[in-house]
């Protein structure tokens, strides 16, 4: 146990624990152990595109074209970028740096904005257009907007044009309940953030103290790690 | 000075590891260069390949941030030893899942099954 | 902070009731509602289970009489489907999950420890008001209409029938961070809070179960989550990932179900069996033999546990394939138990058996336990299964592992850290009798399910063929008498807090460090730092007559007593 004199003299040290290292090493063990119950959370539904996708890949190669490759990755650069000044606010923090240190948390806050920023204008698009999930999926007439210079050219070799597969809307579905999870973690990391900027603006974080914005910063890393996987399953595939 | 650098006057050495900015910002780059080749490779035909590649990737660039930005290359070595056991477990779930569904697939009656309530 | 100057010191025998401890420590309703000591934390949680036990079993009881006779008895069909429903769903999700690891757990193990509070002790505090809240939720479930579908919420019925599916179903995704919670706490405390001098195997083998269940807690249950949220939004936008008419698979949900649902029965068993270590050491006054086998075999269980859960699934067209590799694994995941029941087993062997209550219980779960598991092979075994698939078999086989198994274990635990948490002893011949009748009730429940189910009666059946009748009438019978050993049993415990003796610091002379606390503990728990030791070592402690307790004598502790 620690001595008396340690738990009087440092506000940060909890009662149960002996010293610094012990409690920051305990903190990150178990937001380490957090973060792979998100990544459980998130394998069912990785499972689900597996499953659907092995047995009705028409349905992915098809439905996949619907989605706009560039805002996905522009949303994948934001993301990136996001995690760079977090990882820096984090070291800002740890040099006591104030002022960079909330300026990086605001950029990575503001990157979260434009994130979800571009994702609410893609769900405004599909709502739009019927493309949807379940009996909500409304055919579509014309095709598949932005193909890609070399799926033109190789389409001219085609004898016929491509064939509508059934049951296209499990792709939405999918598509829908993955990225809505995702924007859902989204939105809690950015209210990390907020939260985080708010005491940093108290001046609560330094050299001695910079657990929570360790402890947020994993989160957000983990929020990136899982677009990293999202933007080729879904807009990427060939 | 603030309350929490008052604090660390009367403690010795630092708490944890800093990471140097040349070395966030170097990962930094890496990674926009490797998304860059992930849309880029949709435009080379390798057939079942691209899934691969594409995975491949990711995880690349999932180890960058997991090792880098997330600091696992200075943490102790359980913190990545959790993370590898969740991953595994996924796979485990994921590969048993799809290696059911793809074999009973064949066993499927064909066409399609009619709506549960009319 | 420790006020060693004004607390009254404890009674020579370590009893604290009349001086400072956890219970009088701080008064008033908010100093419980906010609290973050561990040890009101788990008294909240025992309350709070056993308060579903109870609802629970109310609910078997209404099942049970149902089934006196072969068509209506009390109750309508659509009815009875919502009694088995809400009896599993409750059992399971308010009652065996959290159970020993909320209850029991939060209490004992940071002072197995020797520690001062789990390591963190909010998340401690939320991970209760998140099953307040999904107890809650079920609450509001039950009053909408409830749920018919079987616990099992198998799809398509559960996304089709006009019942509150989805607010039972929100309310178990609630349940589940509970779960989460408690299960990295566990983990964070045991890695990180550890006294000197206790290295992994210095740990008891309680310990070592609560951090093998704290591995499955973590890993399965955000996929029963993912699987509820998915479930959910079938039913209410129609997402269509499981409805066959619109290209999904309902055996898709099966995978994702049973693949939270298998781990969560080790979830159920694991501390169990970690309490039975305890007590079989304590009450044959020996050593634990085969520590390190114990202890191994707790995370061996863990692990496999997850490679199982195809067997829920041998007749729902899961492929052939599937069907062999998950029966092979299943037989590989019943041997790490048998190793556990061969130590148990050779502990007693030349050993002092001491029949009080935690005796009787531990020994009725050998027993229990046993059948349970053997039978869990005949539904492990392909060929077998396809006839006692959905039969009155598998009811008896749960049964006996998860009440002969679980339950019997918790009163074990409960009745042995009873003087510990309350500081008072309770009468030993009446815990006896309840206990007795538990198990005489308990067999004669479920025994004569395996009978029937191996003849052919389905279960979840509301009508059943006259043929049956006999043994429905006998299951029906046992089950009041498990009501009234049960009743006896609270009783015994309720008494004992107005007139039970004051219990010594040690009355069982076990070698843990929980008991070198007073009973019942100070909030800070230790006034001493105990003395750390090999937690088996039960031949260190005599019995004092003048205290009705266990005193150590040797070691430095011993010296100091002097």
């Amino acid at each position: 146990m620690g001595t008396p004199a340690e738990h009087l003299h440092d506000p940060h040290l909890q009662h149960h624990f002996s010293d610094r290292r012990q409690q920051l090493e305990a903190f990150k063990l178990g937001m380490w152990i957090f973060l792979g119950t998100e990544v459980l959370l998130f394998s069912g539904l990785f499972c689900a595109y597996a499953v659907y996708r092995a047995s009705h890949p028409e349905v992915f190669i098809y439905a996949h074209r619907f989605l706009d490759k560039t805002m996905g990755g522009v949303n994948t650069l934001v993301l990136i970028f996001s995690s760079f000044t977090m990882a820096w606010a984090v070291r800002a923090a740890q040099i006591g740096a104030q002022r960079a240190l909330r300026r990086l948390l605001g950029i990575t806050l503001a990157c979260g904005f434009v994130f979800l920023g571009i994702k609410g204008v893609e769900y405004q698009h599909k709502w739009k257009e019927g493309l949807l999930w379940g009996t909500r999926y409304v055919p579509q007439e014309h095709a598949a907007p932005a193909q890609t210079d070399h799926e033109a050219a190789a389409e001219l070799g085609a004898p016929a044009a491509p064939v509508v597969p059934r049951n296209v809307h499990l792709f939405f579905g999918i598509y829908f309940v993955m990225t809505g999870l995702h924007g859902l973690h989204v939105i809690a990391g950015m209210a990390v953030l907020a939260w985080l900027l708010l005491r940093a603006r108290r001046g609560d974080f330094g050299a001695s103290y910079f657990t929570p914005v360790d402890l947020g910063g994993l989160y957000w890393h983990l929020v990136d790690l899982i677009w990293i996987y999202l933007f080729p399953l879904l807009y990427l595939i060939h | 000075m603030t309350s929490a650098d008052a604090a660390s006057s009367d403690h010795s050495g630092a708490l944890a590891h800093v990471v140097p900015w040349r070395l966030l910002a170097g990962v930094w780059a890496t990674l926009v260069f490797l998304t860059v080749v992930t849309v880029a490779i949709t435009w080379v035909d390798l057939g079942r390949l691209n899934l691969v590649a594409a995975l491949l990737i990711a995880t690349i660039k999932a180890s960058l941030v997991l090792l880098y930005f997330m600091h696992l290359r200075w943490d102790r070595p359980f913190n990545a030893v959790i993370f590898v056991a969740t991953l595994c477990f996924a796979a485990l779930f994921i590969t048993l899942a799809l290696l059911d569904t793809t074999t009973y697939q064949p066993d499927l009656i064909p066409g399609y099954a009619p709506a549960i309530k009319p | 902070m420790t006020d060693a100057i004004t607390t009254p010191a404890p009674a020579a025998s370590g009893n604290a009731l009349a001086g400072a401890n956890y219970l009088n420590q701080e008064r008033g309703l908010r100093s419980w509602l906010f609290t973050l000591d561990h040890k009101r934390i788990g008294m909240m949680y025992l309350v709070s289970i056993l308060t579903s036990f109870l609802l629970g079993g109310i609910f078997a009881l209404l099942v049970r009489t149902e089934l006196l006779t072969p068509t209506k008895t009390i109750m309508d069909a659509k009815t009875y489907n919502q009694m088995f429903t809400l009896h599993g769903a409750v059992m399971i999700f308010l009652f065996i999950i959290p159970g020993i690891p909320a209850a029991l757990g939060n209490f004992v193990l940071p002072l197995m420890l020797g520690a001062r509070d789990v390591a963190f002790p909010r998340l401690n505090l939320a991970s209760y008001y998140c099953w307040v809240g999904g107890a809650v939720l079920a609450l509001v479930s039950m009053i909408l209409g409830s749920v018919d579908t079987g616990w099992t919420f198998y799809t398509p019925y559960s996304t089709t029938t006009d019942t509150a599916v989805i607010s039972m179903v929100l309310g178990v995704f609630v349940l589940g961070f509970s779960s989460i919670l408690t299960g990295l706490n566990f983990i964070v405390t045991i890695h990180k809070l550890r006294p000197e001098g206790m290295g992994w195997f210095g740990m008891p083998l309680f310990v070592w179960s609560l951090y093998g269940t704290a591995i499955i807690q973590v890993l399965a249950t955000p996929v029963l989550g993912i699987t509820l949220l998915l479930l959910a939004l079938e039913k209410a936008v129609g997402i269509g990932i499981f409805d066959p008419a619109l290209g999904g698979d309902p055996v898709l949900f099966q995978h994702f179900f049973w693949f939270y649902s298998h781990p969560a029965v080790y979830i159920m068993i694991l501390p169990a069996m970690g309490i039975i270590s305890e007590t079989v050491s304590t009450f044959s006054r020996k050593h634990i033999f085969g520590y390190r086998f114990i202890a191994y075999s707790s995370i061996a269980i863990a692990v496999i546990s997850f490679l199982v859960w195809g067997h829920h699934m041998f007749v729902s067209g899961q492929s052939n394939l599937l069907g062999v590799i998950f029966s092979f694994l299943t037989f590989m995941v019943a041997i790490p138990s048998a190793i556990k029941v061969f130590n148990w087993t050779a502990t007693m062997y030349k050993g002092s058996i001491w029949l009080a209550a935690p005796m009787i219980y531990t020994l009725s779960f050998l027993f229990l336990f046993g059948i349970g598991g053997l039978t869990g092979l005949f539904l492990g075994s392909l060929a077998t299964d396809v006839h006692l698939h959905d039969t009155y078999f598998v009811v008896a086989h749960f049964h006996y592992v998860m009440f002969g198994g679980t339950v019997i274990a918790f009163l074990a635990g409960l009745h042995y850290w009873w003087p510990k948490m309350l500081g008072r002893m309770y009468n030993q011949r009446w815990a006896n009798i309840a206990a007795g009748l538990v198990f005489v009730g308990f067999n004669t429940t479920f025994f004569v399910q395996f009978v029937m189910g191996a003849k052919g009666m389905p279960r979840r059946y509301y009508n059943y063929l006259p043929e049956f009748m006999p043994y429905h009438v006998a299951s029906t019978i046992g089950s009041y008498i498990l009501a009234v050993g049960f009743f006896i049993a609270a009783g015994v415990l309720l008494h004992s807090l107005f007139r039970g003796k004051p219990a010594p610091a040690n009355p069982w002379g076990s070698a843990t460090l929980e008991w070198q606390t007073t009973s019942p503990p100070p909030t800070e728990n230790f006034a001493v730092t105990p003395e750390v030791g090999d937690p088996y070592d039960v031949e260190r402690f005599q019995y004092d007559a003048s205290i009705d307790g266990y005193v150590v004598t040797r070691g430095p502790l011993a010296a100091a007593a002097r």
